[in-house]
């Protein structure tokens, strides 16, 4: 590490803090082709799935399994088809903390206005 | 403060960024990411309140009277179909194959053209079965939610074709893959919103109305 590198962060306070270049680096090469197509087709099974369950008669499982399902297929586009499970831990925090603060308040928002108050 | 600008050190110079940067990640790359976190908000607003006023119009028509669960079943499977051409053309620009990342970013371009001309066909279906964007709160909260999304879908498409025509121009640089996957980014941050879309709007049934 350069003298300058060590003033600068002697000036912020973060000079005992792991560099974050090299804490952050992305870790893994990104995935195949073939492994886009594996989980392509998982998507379009678990799509088919949400389907299926549209039509079958689950009862009270119904909305869990959909919103079970959605998590899933979500999950699987942001970790892999963008690439979230091999980048830097700093772009997942950004994108969680946007997502979980939405999530939050929005929920805070239909909970407050009684939306899952089943009379 | 000149004399302070960061050199990174050897071996950790980010890939595609000109600048070294305080982070040794890409500025553009965690821009993008901000971005969309903050389109979480957007259509995070739009979901609730689409579920808000769910099942709390007055007069039809409602949603059970108007969806196509087969056809909406298809443009969602089209949109997936997308999400994977994306990174199969983002996975031909790390490989320099640039032919074949035009061939897939078309592809992709195509898959959401036909999504868009999905849903055109289907709000003009809904509007003559009486369902215009003032007739309820369903109309309401359904073309606002599904418009925004229909409009980002578009400004995706508009963005891979530009990136066919840089790369046709040879303006893009040698190493396509920052540019592509940038776009990427947002083209699967657009299919993970209609995942929910689709979920929530579609298949979640609604409450019966109440009666009069």
């Amino acid at each position: 590490m350069s003298e300058t590198e060590t003033r600068f962060q002697e000036e912020l306070g973060t000079r005992d803090m792991p560099d974050p270049r090299e804490a952050q680096a992305p870790h893994h090469e990104h995935p195949s082709a073939k492994e886009y197509i594996r989980i392509g087709v998982i998507l379009a099974v678990l799509t088919a799935l949400e389907v299926a369950t549209y039509y079958v008669d689950v009862g009270g499982a119904l909305v869990p399994t959909l919103i079970v399902l959605s998590i899933i297929k979500f999950a699987l586009v942001v970790m892999w088809f963008m690439h979230l499970r091999f980048d830097s831990l700093t772009y997942a925090r950004f994108f969680v903390m946007g997502l979980a603060g939405a999530a939050t308040l929005y929920l805070i928002v239909l909970i407050s206005f009684g939306v899952f108050v089943v009379e | 403060m000149a004399d302070l600008a960061i050199t990174p050190p050897s071996g950790t110079a980010p890939a595609h960024d000109e600048h070294a940067t305080s982070t040794g990640l890409p500025n553009t790359k965690l821009a993008m990411w901000v971005f969309l976190a903050s389109e979480c908000m957007l259509f995070g607003a739009l979901i609730s309140t689409y579920v808000l006023y769910r099942g709390a119009s007055d007069v039809g028509p409602y949603p059970d009277d108007v969806f196509d669960i087969p056809y909406t079943s298809v443009s969602s499977f089209v949109l997936l179909a997308s999400s994977l051409t994306m990174v199969l053309a983002l996975a031909a620009a790390q490989k320099r194959d640039v032919s074949r990342m035009r061939l897939w970013l078309l592809s992709t371009a195509l898959l959401g053209l036909t999504f868009v001309a999905g849903q055109v066909y289907e709000f003009t279906v809904f509007y003559d079965e009486g369902l215009s964007i003032s007739t309820n709160l369903f109309g309401t909260t359904f073309y606002v939610l599904t418009g925004f999304h229909g409009v980002h879908v578009t400004f995706g498409i508009l963005m891979l074709l530009s990136l066919v025509g840089f790369s046709a121009a040879d303006r893009l640089p040698d190493d396509a893959a920052f540019p592509v996957e940038m776009v990427g980014l947002y083209w699967h941050f657009v299919d993970i919103v209609w995942i929910i879309i689709f979920t929530v709007v579609y298949l979640i049934p609604t409450p019966a109305p109440a009666p009069v």
